[in-house]
């Protein structure tokens, strides 16, 4: 996307003092430590026994049990922990795929057509971009408790299927990158609406969906208050949720801060992963949302 | 150039119209139909009507006869608005989250600035590695990076004890300035991430002619580039100032390494264990302001940083 276009900046005007140069990448230096030493620890730290965590140096491996942890969390109490990974894996990966597919349509439509109420239902969308999600956990809690929903895995997947962030997104990049006369001449090639939609349009938005979908995946993962208030039951946990539960019982039972630890560098890995694959995709996608 | 990140743009008026007549008749009504109802289905049932329901509840008051008799709820109009106002626990906590954005939004944002600025600039060499190395602690869950900070800022398990034995980062007067680093560790790579974006679509020949009249970096930087990225650093301060007051999970966590972290230390967490007494009418009262504040203040951010870019 850009390497041609910072390649191009790098040649050009006056060389930079090497005072300015010498400056820019001690602040570079600074904050990659900053950044970086937090999860270096975390990682130092799952690759220790109980007393080597507790005397060695804590930047610094000891005997490498890594995998001998792992192999301990995953026995502790039936493996709890992993079945909270897949729910987690399960709430926001299934949440944002299909957050993205609505949102997409969404925008798309409120972008491709002129219907009545257009504006109107675009502001709503808007307004509800404004609405935190943790402002309505308490609110969904008393919905769900209406109709006895409370505790269940619905309870914490339908909320996360809303985008209104996404539709904003949808709506800004279908205007910007599917030009009228693509979808004018799948019209006159006999194309349904809908079938443009799903073989054209998706094809040109795919960045935008991608950030929808990332967006949406991260938000979902994160998601602390609204299956604090929703679950009881934890075999329903997100990772989350779990994590802070064992954490906040590490004074009644020492030996789980082990787990703590070990789940929370287990916890990070996806999100690493989705960044990582999906990175030309998004990286290209984000823009759209800030430059109007 | 209007800031207005509400307000996707319409393509020139002459290439619509042909269109626009195209996709106005009638036949395409089902296929509108298709494209808008899952998620207006949804937005309303999961937006929509929680917020009515919260509503609803708030201006409903429990009522038992005598001590010991069965509850009822019962209308009761504003009185539970009446204690709202009047507990001073919640407003104290509002000020507390608003304190910690006052300082914590602009040192946040104002160190994303710099970074998405130096990674544009050519001053840097090994971009790539740094804006992985920068982002990657979004990657970390607000709960999983303040049980991490947790055990950094604990006196004896830390690996800064030499600090964390001096200065008590979970004591009283410093634990609302650890979280709001625990937040800040989190978020500036994402929101640095937002405006670089904005800085790449820059076209490079709008530097050409300072570049030619020698202009430093970083006088480029200030007057070319931050006036061009504004939209995108109004929307990170919206989504920052939104996140600040509803300020839960990390506090969350903290109570379980300190107590002074109280049950009504930030106004979700007055929320939560009001509605766990439970008191679900007052719950969704506070809900109800704090809905209403933090919507209030996100919009007053966007109107005056739209007026000042007009």
């Amino acid at each position: 996307m850009s390497a041609t276009k910072t390649a191009a900046k790098k040649h050009h005007g006056p060389r930079e003092s090497l005072f300015s140069r010498s400056g820019a990448m001690l602040v570079m230096a600074i904050c990659t430590f900053y950044f970086l030493v937090p999860i270096w620890w975390l990682f130092v730290a799952a690759t220790k026994d109980r007393s080597d965590f507790t005397t060695s140096a804590p930047l610094w491996f000891a005997d490498f049990n890594l995998f001998e942890n792992i192999g301990n969390l995953a026995t502790y109490r039936d493996g709890l922990f992993f079945r909270w990974m897949l729910n987690s894996i399960l709430y926001a990966g299934a949440g944002a795929a299909v957050a993205t597919l609505f949102a997409t349509m969404m925008g798309y439509a409120l972008a491709k057509y002129d219907f009545r109420g257009r504006e109107t239902l675009f502001n709503v969308v808007l307004g509800g971009v404004l609405v935190p999600a943790t402002a309505l956990a308490l609110p969904l809690f008393l919905v769900f408790s209406q109709v006895g929903a409370t505790n269940t895995f619905w309870s914490v997947f339908l909320p996360s299927i809303v985008s209104p962030f996404g539709v904003y997104l949808a709506r800004i990049y279908a205007t910007s990158s599917v030009p009228d006369e693509l979808v004018e001449a799948a019209r006159i090639d006999g194309s349904g609406e809908v079938r443009t939609f799903f073989t054209v349009a998706t094809r040109l938005m795919t960045p935008a969906m991608v950030t929808i979908f990332l967006f949406q995946f991260v938000t979902i993962w994160n998601n602390f208050f609204l299956p604090l208030i929703m679950l009881r039951d934890e075999k329903l946990f997100p990772v989350t949720l779990g994590l802070y539960i064992w954490n906040s019982q590490v004074n009644q039972i020492p030996e789980i801060r082990a787990y703590v630890i070990i789940g929370a560098l287990l916890s990070i890995i996806p999100l690493i992963i989705a960044f990582l694959s999906l990175q030309r995709f998004w990286r290209s996608g984000l823009g759209t949302g800030a430059l109007k | 150039m209007t800031s207005n990140i509400a307000k996707p743009a319409t393509p020139p008026k002459a290439v619509t119209k042909k269109v626009r007549r195209a996709t106005k008749a009638t036949n395409n009504r089902g296929a509108v139909m298709f494209f808008i109802a899952p998620f207006s289905i949804l937005f309303a049932l999961f937006y929509i009507v929680p917020i009515l329901v919260a509503i609803y509840q708030s201006l409903l008051t429990v009522e038992r006869e005598g001590t010991f008799g069965k509850p009822t709820e019962v209308f009761g109009g504003f009185v539970q608005y009446a204690r709202v106002f009047q507990d001073e626990a919640f407003w104290s906590s509002i000020l507390r989250v608003l304190s910690f954005g006052v300082v914590q939004v602009p040192v946040m944002l104002g160190l994303a600035l710099l970074l998405a600025l130096l990674l544009d600039s050519p001053l840097v060499k090994g971009k790539r590695f740094f804006r992985l190395a920068f982002f990657a602690p979004y990657a970390v869950p607000g709960v999983i990076a303040a049980v991490m900070w947790g055990f950094l800022y604990s006196p004896n398990l830390s690996p800064f004890t030499a600090i964390t034995k001096e200065i008590n980062f979970l004591g009283a007067d410093l634990v609302l300035w650890s979280i709001a680093n625990v937040v800040t560790w989190v978020f500036v790579g994402y929101n640095m991430i937002i405006i670089y974006s904005a800085l790449l679509a820059i076209p490079s020949e709008i530097y050409e002619a300072a570049r030619l009249d020698g202009a430093s970096q970083a006088r480029i930087a200030w007057s070319i580039k931050i006036p061009l990225i504004t939209p995108a650093i109004t929307l990170t301060a919206i989504f920052s100032i939104i996140g600040t007051l509803q300020l839960l999970a990390e506090p969350q966590v903290f109570k379980s390494f300190t107590s002074a972290v109280t049950s009504t230390f930030t106004p979700n967490l007055l929320i939560y264990s009001t509605a766990s007494v439970p008191n679900v009418n007052l719950a969704a009262a506070f809900s109800v302001v704090l809905a209403l504040f933090t919507f209030a203040l996100s919009f007053t951010v966007l109107k005056f940083t739209q007026r000042k870019a007009d």
